[in-house]
């Protein structure tokens, strides 16, 4: 469903990706690992059409249409979802009110009709119940005096409802406590299924325990290097990613 | 959304100006100006003396120089005083209006020909310096409130006029305030008898067509015992490299129990947002006297014109019990300068205020709030309690926060809140990735900011409000 093709992305003029391959194919669970400033967020900002990086080569393919040319709302409409690492805070804008309105923009673009308040509420609730968040968040504004945990508990709620088909989820797991974590972990397992997929970027082995991912590719300097099954990940844990590098710069 | 498209682009919609034979006095001002205005306008004696006085107090003041602002030098000999367009003969009705002038008020969105007007909303509509007439007159008179130009006022009800003209805002109150009061051209009246709900919204619109005129309106509302009224004002001007002067003054008076709700959402055209040429130079004094016992004013303000805004609406709480709101959301972006805020002074016991203020800045603009809060020797047991948030859009533009706060007995209170934030392009690209366009991301960031304010705006300009600030906000954010 997502084919990267020899991908380069920059920004400020400075290369991040220097031609990236991958594909995903439904059903499957990909992590991407590796050392800070390896690239990791860039691929997700990419996929998710963050206005700052500039793709300069290759390409993104989403489900087969090249996904250059599409606003970040529109690949969201068409099934991308990215988790950010660092979830924004905006204020005076309720969760019920943008998820809603997220929601609605999604179901206009399917040409179903929008959910009432009332529906919209409903399965809000059910939605949150699974994420285990207390009902209170439902009326806060979006993200704002949220702890670390919170907001990540958040974005899992977030692609939850909004359903998508590939989940993008960007150090979902950085600074969360360990029962924060298996929420996470649930939720991931819970979203896929035979026809959707998730990339997971992370920085630890940690998650791995709980999300089981079908590959784990290496990046380092704007390229994966190296993958491999779960068992990688593990590999890396106790080598660390010197070796890797070692083999790249050979 | 080619709609929406072509909305962005065009910056400011209301820029077109209109060909239409007016009459005009030489540029200039004298005391033979004052004159010549006065007797084009038949005026009886009193106000000529008003005119004269104000003019002979204005000579010896100087602008106001402590706001945060740059005020290009004005050359007020530059200035035309007066100018109208030429009607051949007295109108009985706005229909009979120029059809170039109803198709100006159409394309600002104001229809008032008789099929089209705005429903439930009477407007009375000032074309430069001239009120060209008031829809509704007869829903109007069964319920015996007076709304009609100021000129129409001053020829009907003169004894009102005399009796109150310059007891809210003194002749000699500031170097605009002076100015206005020797050469205001006209305006709007409202008066609410004894007991009366205004039954429909009172509005008038004003637009600077001129470009070489000045415009100088004086608004005078009444409201006696026991009643209620709404007004709403809009401001448009035609897009011009030179500089307008704009100085209007606003005066409220409310009896025992009476409410006035004041409503403005002002677009002046704000000079070319590269260069910062041009624009209406908006300095405005704007004041509400809560006379009796229990009565009550708001302002509401949405500004999101103007090259420089200069203004603080403001409510004097006399009657013991009294009210005063302001809620404001003061947009700049461009060039634009914006210092405005307002006055609460408490003179009456368990007098209560609320000031909400809501200061957007973006591009190179710059953004203050001025406000004051007085609490008299008298004014046991009042209340005043203030919020002031500000959001900055790009890291270019400035947002300032001047508090002032006089307190005289012991058993007031008085409350500061202020916050800032900022709204960024990564706030905007999160809400996008949840599949909301980025149109309807700016939307609903500002509507969050600034839904304290919104709300007291009657309904269907609160939309239109609402829609005014994204559509400003869009360039600044992409």
């Amino acid at each position: 469903m997502l084919e990267i093709k020899n991908l380069v992305v920059s920004k400020e003029g400075k290369n991040l990706l220097q031609g990236l391959n991958l594909t995903v194919l439904p059903g499957e669970i990909h992590a991407i690992m590796g050392p800070n400033g390896a690239g990791k967020s860039t691929l997700a900002k990419a996929i998710s059409g963050d206005p700052s990086y500039q793709i300069t080569g290759g390409e993104v393919l989403w489900k087969g249409e090249s996904l250059s040319e599409l606003e970040p709302e529109e690949r969201a409409h068409r099934g991308l979802f990215m988790g950010f690492q660092y979830p924004l805070e905006i204020p005076g804008i309720t969760n019920i009110q943008f998820l809603s309105a997220a929601s609605n923009a999604k179901r206009k673009f399917l040409g179903l009709p929008p959910l009432t308040e009332e529906e919209f509420a409903g399965l809000l609730e059910e939605k949150m119940n699974l994420c285990q968040m207390k009902k209170e968040f439902i009326s806060r504004n979006l993200n704002e005096g949220f702890s670390g945990g919170e907001k990540k508990k958040n974005e899992i709620l977030q692609m939850t409802v909004l359903d998508p088909d590939l989940a993008v989820l960007d150090e979902t797991d950085s600074g969360l406590d360990i029962d924060a974590m298996k929420v996470v972990a649930q939720g991931v397992n819970r979203f896929l299924s035979e026809d959707k997929a998730v990339l997971l970027i992370t920085h630890y082995q940690r998650l791995l325990d709980y999300i089981e991912p079908d590959f784990v590719h290496v990046l380092i300097n704007g390229r994966i290097v190296h993958s491999g099954g779960k068992e990688l990940a593990l590999d890396l844990e106790t080598r660390g990613y010197d070796w890797l590098t070692t083999k790249v710069s050979v | 959304m080619t709609e929406q498209k072509t909305l962005m682009k065009s910056e400011y919609k209301y820029g077109f100006s209109t060909e239409i034979e007016m009459e005009s006095i030489p540029k200039g001002l004298t005391e033979e100006t004052i004159r010549l205005i006065s007797q084009k306008k038949h005026e009886p004696f009193f106000l000529l003396e008003f005119r004269l006085k104000a003019y002979r107090k204005w000579l010896t003041m100087k602008e106001p120089d402590w706001a945060n602002l740059k005020i290009p030098p004005i050359d007020f000999q530059e200035i035309c005083y007066y100018s109208a367009p030429k009607v051949k003969q007295k109108l009985d009705s706005l229909d009979q209006v120029d059809p170039e002038l109803l198709r100006t008020f159409e394309k600002l969105g104001v229809p008032i020909d008789e099929q089209k007007r705005l429903t439930n909303v009477a407007v009375d509509v000032v074309f430069d310096s001239v009120s060209l007439g008031t829809t509704f007159k007869k829903t109007l008179e069964d319920a015996g409130v007076v709304l009609c130009s100021i000129s129409e006022a001053i020829e009907k009800y003169g004894d009102l006029i005399e009796k109150y003209l310059g007891t809210v805002v003194p002749i000699g109150d500031n170097f605009f305030s002076a100015l206005n009061s020797a050469v205001f051209s006209d305006g709007s009246f409202v008066y609410i008898p004894k007991g009366v709900r205004s039954p429909i919204e009172l509005s008038t619109y004003f637009r600077i067509n001129d470009k070489k005129t000045g415009q100088f309106e004086r608004t005078l509302i009444i409201a006696e015992e026991d009643s209620y009224v709404s007004y709403l004002e809009g401001c448009t001007a035609p897009a011009y490299d030179t500089n307008q002067l704009h100085a209007a003054v606003v005066e409220l008076v409310a009896f025992d129990r009476a409410e006035i709700k004041y409503s403005t959402v002002q677009n002046w055209y704000a000079g070319d947002p590269e260069t910062g040429k041009g624009g209406i130079l908006n300095f405005v004094t704007k004041r509400g006297r809560c006379q009796g016992v229990s009565s009550k004013i708001s302002w509401t303000q949405v500004e999101a014109g103007a090259a420089i805004t200069w203004k603080y609406p403001g409510c004097i709480l006399q009657g013991d019990g009294s009210i005063g709101e302001f809620y404001s959301v003061a947009l700049t972006n461009g060039h634009m300068q914006a210092d405005t805020g307002t006055k609460m002074i408490h003179l009456g016991k368990n007098t209560r205020s609320t000031i909400i203020s809501k200061g957007i800045s973006a591009d190179k603009s710059h953004n203050t709030y001025r406000g004051l809060v007085t609490m008299g020797t008298k004014a046991s047991g009042s209340r005043n309690y203030t919020q002031c948030d500000s959001m900055l859009v790009g890291d270019l533009c400035s947002a300032n926060t001047f508090p002032y706060i006089e307190v005289a007995n012991a058993t007031g209170c008085v409350e500061h809140e202020a916050s800032t934030s900022k709204m960024s392009e990564e706030q905007l690209f999160y809400l996008q990735t949840r599949g909301i366009a980025k149109e309807d991301a700016i939307h609903m960031i500002l509507s969050g900011f600034c839904k304290e304010v919104m709300r007291e705006l009657p309904l269907e300009f609160a939309v239109e409000a609402q829609k005014l600030l994204a559509l400003k906000l869009e360039h600044s954010v992409g």
